[in-house]
């Protein structure tokens, strides 16, 4: 028998290397070393706060779903190529929320209200967007929304938010000082349909030429604003804001004009902290109209996911890092959902309902 | 054909080319999954990148088919030579099995599938969160067992390279012709700014 061949060391060495360098490069682009780095999973585990409700949205976990349709004004076709502004009519289906992961809060309570719509024009194209009652955001940047769930946690030995933290998180982030005054000073309108819902993220139109211009866009009610007091607040069912919304449509369908909002150069098109000033050129591309809504554990709504990022063409994304953050974090809270309801973790309509009753 | 025990030129141009899409593609894949600035430009990249990969795997089986590939050295082990063909097959499996499942889970989860442009694919399976779960579970998983099998072929074919020196890996990184050496002439004369 010949002697065996000494084993070829340094070839399997350098085979070894190149393998973990692969793989190590792998799992650092799959977030997997570098626990300090804020990825999309570890941003919605923020958002969950140790607490996830199975099936649920992790963030404006409570709300209807709504359909209707959108028919643009005369002007829309103008401002961009997409098909929803030159076809007559869009199918329109949405969802009503509030803000907060908590799938069982008060909905009277809530400073912050959202629309998130899903347009389907003719040819296939979707729209969607997930609008807030906000005119602008917290934070400028997804590391600081992150600062920002951290800080508000509520300190388990008082049931509230460490206020040394807190002040740590606003001197770091001064521009959530501005979302605090408005959330303070804003005042509470009686229902969904009377609120109006901003994009508050800047995109970019593009006509039928091809010219681009960055705009931000809002929906505003026809409805006329009626407030909501203190004490109404403080007295209201648990599911006020969905009754109030149901008895409404009973009474008629639910208007909103879309106006879109042109940057001027210098605005700031990436921080959707800042707002811009009024004076900027406004456009009534058309109206959204709905007319029914249906519960959002068995209405069409549930099984959606509003990424803001999912656009027809004609309309293009802005360099907005918040935008790209939402569109991450979207994601990772549809597959922990969507997982939940297919394993039957999800609790049924009638279900939410006598827990809701029950409180 | 493999007169040589080559792989012809058209083989070596898609393995390499798919090489570095598929590389790519994984990379890309749990990227966009994980980055908060990344996800609408990654995910702009992948849907079009993964139909290429699926269209490019068919044209690759189609070639296999009317080109077979050279032979394995005769001298390889049994137990190699059967996890060769085995991972080559698995290879193609999912080369074709992760686009369509990406494809499939975007429709299950009621989400367009825009191409480039304008262009979009149509549903390929009805919106039911059931489906899509099961989808993104598997797209998943089997994205993490497609970057395992190509690690595995790249520490094979280098053993084979470095180690066995059996001519495996030379059938896919060189044309199989000739090589021109260089004359005594070029030797003897080199060009001068080679010279000093």
């Amino acid at each position: 028998m010949p002697p065996k061949p000494p084993m070829p060391w340094p070839a399997l060495t350098a085979i070894a290397i190149i393998v973990l360098v692969l793989a190590t490069a792998f799992a650092w682009a799959a977030g997997w070393i570098g626990k300090d780095r804020l990825t999309a999973p570890r941003l919605v585990d923020a958002i969950e706060g140790g607490k996830p409700y199975a099936g649920f949205r992790r963030a404006h976990s409570k709300g209807v779903c709504v359909a209707g349709y959108f028919e643009p004004s005369t002007q829309a076709a103008a401002l961009s190529r997409a098909q929803v502004f030159s076809q007559p009519r869009t199918a329109v289906q949405g969802r009503l929320s509030i803000g907060g992961a908590d799938p069982y809060a008060l909905d009277a309570q809530a400073r912050v209200r959202s629309l998130a719509l899903l347009l389907k024009a003719d040819n296939g194209q979707e729209w969607r967007m997930a609008m807030n009652s906000f005119p602008f955001f917290s934070v400028s940047t997804p590391a600081g929304f992150h600062k920002q769930l951290v800080a508000s946690r509520p300190d388990p030995a008082t049931g509230k938010p460490d206020p040394a933290r807190m002040a740590a998180f606003l001197a770091e982030h001064p521009e959530a000082k501005r979302f605090q005054a408005w959330a303070k000073s804003a005042p509470w309108s009686s229902s969904w349909a009377n609120t109006a819902y901003n994009g508050v993220n800047a995109f970019r139109f593009v006509d039928a030429a091809g010219r681009e211009r960055f705009v931000r866009w809002s929906m505003e009610p026809q409805a006329p604003f009626e407030p909501l007091s203190e004490a109404e607040r403080q007295q209201a069912d648990p599911d006020y804001l969905a009754e109030e919304l149901r008895a409404r449509l009973r009474r008629g369908p639910l208007r909103w004009n879309l106006v879109i909002i042109e940057a001027a150069p210098g605005d700031p098109i990436d921080d959707p902290s800042q707002a811009w000033p009024e004076n900027r050129p406004r456009h009534i591309a058309g109206v959204l109209v709905l007319n029914n809504s249906q519960p959002q554990a068995t209405g069409r709504c549930r099984d959606v996911n509003y990424d803001p990022t999912v656009v027809p063409d004609g309309i293009a994304l802005s360099g907005d890092p918040i935008l790209a953050a939402r569109a991450a974090a979207y994601s990772v809270s549809f597959n922990r959902r969507e997982r939940e309801t297919a394993r039957d973790q999800a609790p049924p309509a009638t279900d939410v309902t006598m827990q809701e009753v029950a409180r | 054909m493999n007169r040589h025990g080559h792989f012809d030129a058209l083989a070596r141009l898609l393995h390499w080319g798919m090489a570095v899409l598929v590389m790519a593609m994984l990379f890309v894949g749990v990227g966009m999954v994980a980055s908060l600035a990344l996800r609408p430009m990654l995910i702009e990249l992948h849907r079009p990148l993964g139909i290429a990969i699926l269209l490019l795997a068919l044209v690759r089986l189609y070639h296999r088919w009317r080109s077979p590939p050279p032979p394995l050295p005769a001298d390889l082990p049994r137990p190699q030579a059967l996890a060769a063909k085995a991972s080559h097959w698995l290879l193609y499996a999912l080369m074709l099995a992760m686009p369509l499942l990406g494809w499939s889970m975007l429709s299950a989860g009621g989400y367009p599938v825009p191409m480039v442009g304008a262009l979009r694919l149509p549903a390929l399976v009805p919106h039911d969160p059931t489906l899509y779960a099961w989808l993104r579970g598997a797209h998943g998983v089997l994205g993490y067992a497609l970057f395992a099998l190509v690690l595995m072929h790249l520490a094979a074919a280098l053993y084979h390279a470095w180690v066995r020196r059996d001519g495996v890996f030379d059938a896919m990184a060189r044309s199989g012709r000739p090589r021109s050496m260089p004359s005594n002439e070029t030797v003897a004369e080199p060009t001068p700014r080679l010279q000093d």
